[in-house]
């Protein structure tokens, strides 16, 4: 073991400082030292997406960063993209067209889909489901989270419209 | 008062009951996150076990040396068969009857087996302690065929060397485990003997895995100064757990509390005990402290229950304008190194003899032989009722044989072998009570809406055009129509470790008008908290959204059998249902007693008890429930709860029409599912948006397992498949939209007449794409091919029938 590293990460908006080995993956210095246990691990290949978070504004697998390259970074996590009585319009939606069962696969999925929609603000179908495809259900068959992420761009596009 | 009473209808949508598409509970916390998995519990001082797991195959453990790793920093403890041994736990009883060992005994029996189990710090000193444990193994013979099993000199389990009697009867060969017989085969032979026609296949239900996004773990808390237990797991049945953990360890059951928290998806792969599990209490025992056990993706795959695996041989007979007249099938199961099958006690092939499918079939002979090999141990139901994935793949594909061998269309062969409406309650040849179906009406609304006689037309066209060189990809029409056989079930038939599958609900009504419900049973995913609080909200009139639902903590939940192959709704439902019709008699005679006449004198109406023919003088269950605990009734005891323990009178049967449009590329092999159509039939429909949800996902993880998704193994008996990077999880790029429909058959057996769906689409969807894969060939020779039919394959069977030339 080698000597541990001084950490510094703000997550959903409060910072932390900690000391991690430099082999620590974010994953678990995020679901152990930190106790944000929204991101989940589903895999030790990088396929699954459970682990997704948002490190400076680009979706990461975090098992598949170290927790030392995330040093300084601004991390989003499930945790910070709605508030109990301020949901994001990501969570209704979910829930409004069932697109998660289990849960499991959840937090990785509405992180991800934060930035879809930001990657591409008005998505075609196919373009949805390119862009989840590094995150797997094992229980939904995605045809409802599909669904739920069309619902909110098409939502935001016509406010945007009428704003407009 | 009387003119603010709502009407009817109004106060029954509020009370979100049967059959409203009910937004579900569960999940506020899971989409912010704030679901509570095994792996997010975290106690005080808790430790982290890791196994040292077998590289070989089969081996012999020659020696274990632990100093190196015990000298590591962190390190707690390494344990070995040799430290379980004085306990008696190195070797523990499997649902089957079997026994498996805990850890590596003497020797290993497949890749990945426990052989030391090392208790650290934290998880990255535990992974660095397991790669320093040195084991020295000598290598034996492998065996990873079954037929080669049966055969072989070697000895795979030495522990039964010379038991010609297993748990279910006799053994033939040292490396077999049963032989289990259903029907006349006598009978059967001489139909088949006799008949004009008869169509013979061989098929392999591949080996593959449930796979559920979160793998399997415990924590465990021995408390040495209560003597108490805690153990958190992924547990689809935590009584069984108990139960089980009770008679491995010797604590009294009333000291353990097991706890399934939120399960991240279970399909199978939680309801066997692990060596994990064992291996987390011991730990615990022996360090004083809780210590926890979660599996990574890799040994799941590897050493935790796998699916299938079944070799079946089908011989089905009849008359030459199609009317079958018998079936004869035989099965070789492999179950690998321990009969580790999570099958009711007395079924050792689970539900295998529901193989006579949706077709009145007067004759019948089912044999399955069981047999050890070289390979994980198991043999789970993933996302079935026990073993009817792979009896539903094999009628439907010996239906679609017998098509070719008549030269007739497969829907219609379909047609005039159902059986008929009028025969329900239905016996069939191997023993089976249908409690009620309507095939002939699914089947004609499948097929009329699809364009069946339209889609057999551009396929033919189709065909044409490839010949004719204008295009180089065929069309498959994929049909199944598949009968589930769900809710394990009656006492008299069905029973784990000799604990009868009944199932429990008990309800308190509090005061003002809210509840509790506690049941037997747990949620993965299907949203128990939601529905069970619908079942309720109908039977008890108050609203779902005042009723909680409680599942999952031994301490608090009356005693349930568990939640797979589909049994929640059948059984822990009707357990509800009934626990709800006794709050309800008692709330009656409260009810009559407040408006002062007699009990049968008042009637229940959607949320009250009013007098018959004075609607205005009513009392409502909120009322009720008020008076129960704040008033003295004569003859009555105070407060409103209710407990049922419900034993099914039989199983139910749900049914489902499929039908699959796929487009095939000869040259990639890549085939493109043009349109999914599924029309289940699951009774009462109690959440038609959570049936939909269901009906997606079974189809999707049938998707998986028809078209690329299995547990390969190569002769040493290394796996080939043992992460996602080879083993095929669809992801949505390669998932279609399904269409649903559904007809409405209720069981007539069943309190509220519900079925049970979760799996349906599962053991329905697996022969529908493969189906529709070899449909697509049918035209160039193709009679059967093995699943599953990855694009490698597809492109091979094109290849072997020359359409490359
Ligand atoms: S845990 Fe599977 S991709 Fe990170
Ligand atoms: S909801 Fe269970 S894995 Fe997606």
């Amino acid at each position: 073991m080698s000597d541990k590293m001084h950490i510094k990460l703000n997550v959903n908006g409060e910072d932390h400082e900690f000391l991690a080995e430099p082999r620590d993956l974010l994953i678990y210095a995020l679901r152990e030292k930190l106790n944000i246990t929204g991101p989940h691990v589903g895999c030790d290949t990088s396929h699954c997406g459970a682990c997704t978070v948002t490190v400076d504004g680009k979706s990461v697998k975090s098992c598949t960063m170290f927790v030392a390259q995330a040093n300084g970074a601004e991390i989003t996590t499930i945790e910070g993209i709605g508030q109990p009585d301020a949901l994001h319009v990501l969570q209704e939606s979910f829930r409004e067209h069932h697109g998660l069962q289990c849960g499991f696969c959840t937090p990785g999925m509405i992180t991800r889909a934060t930035k879809l929609l930001e990657e591409n603000a008005n998505p075609t179908e196919e373009e949805v489901r390119f862009g989840m495809a590094g995150n797997i259900c094992r229980c939904t068959g995605y045809q409802n989270i599909v669904k739920s992420i069309l619902a909110v761009a098409s939502e935001l596009n016509s406010a945007k419209e009428a704003a407009q | 008062m009387n003119d603010l009473t709502p009407d009817r209808e109004e106060r029954s949508a509020g009370l979100k009951g049967l059959g409203c598409s009910r937004k579900r509970v569960e999940d506020a916390r899971f989409t912010q996150g704030k679901g509570n998995y095994v792996d997010d519990v975290k106690l005080p001082g808790m430790l982290h076990g890791d196994f040292v797991r077998s590289p070989y195959a089969h081996a012999r453990v020659v020696s274990v040396n632990k100093d190196a790793a015990l000298a590591l920093d962190g390190v707690v403890a390494v344990l070995t068969a040799e430290d379980l041994a004085p306990l008696n736990l190195h070797w523990m009883p499997t649902l089957a009857g079997d026994k498996q060992m805990v850890l590596a005994d003497g020797k290993v029996l497949f890749q990945g087996q426990e052989v030391a189990f090392v208790v650290a710090r934290d998880r990255y000193v535990a992974a660095d302690a397991v790669e320093l444990v040195e084991v020295e193994y000598e290598e034996l013979p492998v065996i990873t065929d079954p037929f080669e099993s049966l055969k072989s000199d070697v000895v795979l389990r030495e522990d039964l060397a010379g038991q010609t009697e297993g748990p279910h009867g006799p053994r033939k060969h040292h490396n077999h485990i049963f032989t289990w017989e259903q029907g006349d085969e006598t009978a059967t032979n001489q139909v088949l003997d006799g008949a004009e026609v008869v169509a013979t296949e061989s098929m392999y239900y591949h080996r593959t895995h449930p796979c559920p996004l979160e793998t399997c773990g415990s924590v465990a808390s021995m408390d040495k100064v209560n003597g108490k237990l805690t153990l958190w797991g992924t547990f689809q049945a935590p009584h069984v757990v108990r139960t089980v953990a009770s008679l491995l360890s010797g604590i009294e059951e009333h000291n353990i509390r097991v706890i399934s928290p939120d399960i991240g998806g279970g399909f199978g792969n939680k309801v066997g005990v692990y060596p994990g599990y064992v291996c987390s209490i011991v730990a615990s025992i022996v360090t004083g402290q809780p210590v926890k056990w979660v599996e990574d993706r890799m040994e799941n795959l590897m050493s935790t229950a796998f699916a299938r695996d079944y070799w079946m041989t089908g011989k089905i007979a009849a008359t030459k304008e199609g009317k079958i007249t018998g079936l004869h099938c035989h099965v070789t199961a492999d179950h690998g190194g321990f009969d580790a099958c999570a099958d009711p006690t007395k079924f050792p092939a689970g539900f295998m003899n529901i193989c006579t499918g949706s077709y009145d079939i007067p004759v019948a002979y089912l044999g399955v032989d069981g047999v050890y090999t070289n390979k994980a141990p198991g043999g789970v139901s993933y996302r079935c009722s026990f073993r009817v994935t792979e009896a539903v793949y094999f009628i439907e594909r010996m239906i679609e044989v017998l098509a070719i061998e008549l030269n007739m269309d497969a829907a219609e062969l379909r047609r005039i072998n159902f059986i008929k409406k009028e025969q329900f309650p239905y016996q069939s040849a191997l023993g089976w009570e249908y409690d009620s179906g309507d095939y002939h009406t699914a089947w004609d609304k499948a097929l009329k809406t699809v364009d069946y006689e339209g889609l057999r037309k551009e396929q033919a066209d189709r065909v044409e055009a490839f010949k004719r060189g204008e295009t180089r990809k065929l069309m498959g029409v994929g049909l199944s129509f598949f009968t589930e056989i769900v809710g394990a079930g009656p006492v008299k038939n069905c029973d784990i470790l000799g604990m009868g599958m009944f199932d429990s609900c008990e309800i308190r009504i509090h005061p003002t008008g809210s509840a509790v419900a506690r049941l037997g049973t747990i949620s993965q995913g299907q949203g128990h908290a939601t529905t069970f609080a619908q079942i309720l909200a109908s039977e008890i009139g108050l609203s779902a959204d005042s009723i909680t639902i409680e599942e999952g903590d031994t301490d608090t939940a009356p005693y349930g059998l568990g939640t797979y192959g589909s049994r929640s709704t059948p059984v822990a439902g009707a357990a509800a249902a009934m626990a709800g019709r006794k709050i309800r008699a008692k709330a009656q005679m409260i009810a009559a007693y407040l408006l002062e006449v007699h009990d049968d004198d008042v009637e229940f109406d959607v949320d009250r008890f009013a007098v018959k023919g004075a609607p205005e003088r009513f009392k409502t269950m909120k009322d009720i429930a008020y008076a129960a605990y704040n008033q003295a009734i004569p003859g009555l005891e105070p407060g409103l709860e209710a407990v049922s323990y419900y034993d099914p009178p039989n199983m139910t049967y749900p049914f489902g029409a499929y039908v699959c449009v796929m487009d095939i590329d000869v040259d990639t092999g890549v085939p493109e599912i043009r349109r999914f159509y599924a029309l289940d039939d699951c009774g009462t429909r109690i959440n038609p948006m959570i049936i939909e949800g269901q009906v997606h996902g079974g189809l999707t993880e049938a998707l998986a397992v028809a078209l690329g998704q299995e547990i390969s193994y190569d002769k040493m008996g290394n796996v080939k498949t043992g992460t996602l990077m080879d083993f095929f999880l669809p992801t949505a790029w390669e998932v279609p939209n399904y269409e649903t429909d559904y007809t409405v058959t209720p069981s007539p057996h069943h309190p509220i007449g519900a079925k049970g769906v979760g799996e349906s689409p599962h053991v329905g969807g697996v022969p529908c794409f493969s189906n529709a894969v070899q449909d697509a060939f049918r035209a160039f020779g193709l009679r059967h091919t093995n699943m599953p039919h990855d694009h490698w394959r597809i492109w091979q069977t094109a290849n072997d029938l020359g359409l490359h030339e």
